[in-house]
């Protein structure tokens, strides 16, 4: 007698079991179903608009990485190759030379090359770069808006949500696929190898 | 003498462009080189191949797979405390802990609510795959596949057991922070699970100082408590917790019949293992208890909408459109403040402060809403949690709490019944147990 009650509450908490597993089951095969529907096949990044970024500064401090995943890209087809560089040169810069007091750049990683007169070439040395938008402002205000971030894919981490883009006041940073990483400022890296 | 001409040429050149609004392309037209340069190309790094976004779950799925096979068939901690080393390394230091299961969850509750947020197949797998592992076998995923849960099982030392009023509670916390991460994540406000990992910071080798703190007090309390993160904060475990609750089949302490031997009695360093219940309660007594708690479950549910909804004004204070909404409307004067920068990139952007009213109007009123929906959820889990204590069962041996064990294995090795030497182990270990 006690046998058989004690069956049936095994069979029937068995019951119980079994049909909240089918249910739960549904619910999880229900919930991916729905969420597969916007699926996209292939993977995401994180990118900067340079057309919507404002120079704040904050790409610098607020990725997860130190320093910055964000780097300064130089659009080489954009740039007026100016003595007078806006991001180069501090405003105000006692000199037009490459002397550490005239430098805008923190971390001194922008290289200032001689092409011909009066034409300068300007690189960007990314292991020093911080991305701190300075010489982006300088460029952008002053010049040809050659000098702009762009997180470099190579660098990031990649997370499921950009700190940085939590913290940006003008919503520049996207997600964009992977297939089409950067938003590169310039015509011919449109041309992607 | 030719530099300081050009400097006031290019002097000059600059007030009229910046002064006057030039429809031109560039400011400096990119000059007719003499000599023979070449423009360098830009140097575009490629991001990491996204087939290896597959591997991974390729490769959790393995990791689920044979954590399946060592917990059920091979009943090996060995083969669960490798792959979690595995785990670890490569989920964890390897892949810096993104994406993973726990985050995933933000993405996918995104992706329901929002119809522009495209989920990639990577998250929706990494929350998917888990799940119906535990809804079939328990939560593997915890024991060898999570870097988080990994990284904490290795630095068990001396777990204590916690007395069951604190881990009760303390439990309720992890539905806390699900219903708060779904809530933020639905409003597009924030991802709080990944931003307050505690690990990640760990796994990447570059924390901010008071991550560093967080994750550094986890790993020490997780010293002693087993396990502080998963069974007391991670809200992807509520999710497992359900799964595992009714899972079709599960890790058993004793490979046969449990001979009561009290050996694996201290072995669980979460604390799942179910005693024998000596003397059940009286039924009268416990249905009557069972009555009242379950009647009690609605207005749980009320009292935590309404308290939690008249948060929302609070809570919708985390989303940065209502702040700056917030912050423009009490101190007016901030708009002259140069240096604030949120303020004045709103000022130069050309929204008007209508548009940012109805949209911070708009998330307060999502807040609103979610703050029932989350009030419920957590009224729901309360009164469960105390009609759950009704409940008694007799049990005769020894068995893992499904819903709790993170089946890590630790107590099969501890089960003396079907190894060479039993009776050794019984009377060796028996006597130094009071």
């Amino acid at each position: 007698m006690t046998d058989n009650s004690e069956n049936n509450a095994q069979n029937r908490r068995e019951f119980i079991r079994s049909s909240s597993r089918f249910a739960l089951a549904l619910g999880i095969g229900g919930l991916g179903g729905l969420v597969l529907n916007k699926a996209k096949a292939g993977e995401y990044v994180w990118q900067i608009d340079p057309f919507e970024c404002t120079q704040c500064g904050r790409c610098a401090d607020e990725c997860v990485l130190t320093p910055s995943a964000v780097k300064c890209f130089h659009a080489f087809d954009l740039c007026g190759y100016c003595d007078l560089c806006g991001g180069y040169l501090k405003p105000g810069a006692i000199e037009m030379n490459t002397a550490a007091e005239n430098q805008l750049c923190p971390t001194a990683a922008i290289k200032r090359n001689f092409v011909e007169e009066p034409f300068f070439e300007y690189t960007i040395d990314e292991d020093l770069c911080i991305g701190c938008a300075k010489c982006v402002e300088g460029c952008s205000s002053f010049g040809n808006g050659s000098l702009h971030l762009q997180i470099n894919q190579d660098l990031c981490v990649n997370c499921n949500q950009c700190a940085i883009a939590r913290m940006c006041p003008s919503d520049a940073i996207s997600r964009v696929p992977y297939d089409d990483p950067y938003k590169v400022k310039g015509d011919f890296t449109k041309s992607k190898s | 003498m030719l530099k300081g001409r050009l400097f006031k040429i290019s002097s000059v050149l600059f007030g009229l462009l910046v002064s006057i609004v030039t429809f031109a392309q560039q400011r400096f037209p990119r000059p007719d080189f003499e000599s023979d340069y070449k423009t360098p190309t830009l140097e575009i790094p490629e991001p990491r191949h996204g087939i290896l976004e597959y591997a991974d779950v390729l490769i959790l799925l393995i990791v689920l797979l044979l954590a399946t096979r060592f917990v059920l068939q091979k009943r090996s901690r060995k083969g669960i405390l490798y792959l979690s080393v595995f785990s670890l390394l490569y989920f964890g230091f390897y892949r810096n802990g993104c994406i993973c299961s726990i985050g995933a969850i933000q993405n996918v509750a995104l992706a329901i609510v929002d119809p522009s947020y495209a989920i990639s197949l990577t998250a929706l797998a990494f929350f998917m795959l888990p799940l119906l592992f535990a809804l079939f076998v328990g939560r593997v995923f915890c024991g060898a596949a999570c870097p988080l849960g990994a990284i904490q099982d290795l630095l068990i030392i001396k777990p204590i057991e916690l007395p069951v009023g604190i881990r009760k509670s303390l439990g309720l916390l992890p539905y806390l922070y699900l219903g708060l991460s779904l809530l933020f994540a639905c409003t597009q406000t924030d991802f709080i699970i990944c931003r307050y990992d505690p690990f990640v910071g760990i796994f990447r080798m570059d924390a901010k100082f008071n991550m560093l703190v967080l994750g550094g007090s986890f790993l020490i309390i997780g010293m002693f408590v087993g396990r502080p993160y998963c069974r007391f904060l991670c809200p992807y475990g509520v999710l497992l917790n359900w799964m595992s609750k009714v899972s079709k089949k599960h890790l058993t302490i004793t490979p046969s019949g449990c001979v009561d031997c009290r050996l694996c009695e201290r072995s669980c360093p979460v604390d799942a293992i179910k005693k024998p219940v000596a003397d059940p309660v009286s039924k009268k007594k416990d249905i009557n208890r069972f009555l009242i708690s379950s009647l009690l479950i609605p207005l749980w549910i009320l009292a935590g909408g309404y308290v939690v909804s008249s948060a929302h004004v609070y809570l919708s204070k985390a989303n940065r459109n209502v702040q700056l909404a917030e912050l423009l409307i009490s101190h007016p004067e901030i708009k002259n403040d140069p240096d604030h920068i949120d303020v004045q990139t709103f000022l130069t952007s050309g929204k008007t402060m209508q548009t940012l009213l109805g949209e911070a109007a708009q998330i307060r009123e999502q807040f609103r809403i979610g703050g029932w929906i989350l009030g419920a959820f957590l009224g729901l889990a309360f009164g469960l949690m105390f009609t759950r204590k009704t409940i008694y069962r007799n049990r005769t041996g020894y068995e893992p709490d499904k819903g709790n064990c993170v089946s890590c294995g630790r107590c099969m090795d501890y089960c003396p019944v079907g190894k060479p030497n039993f009776e050794e182990l019984i009377k060796t270990k028996i006597g130094t147990q009071s």
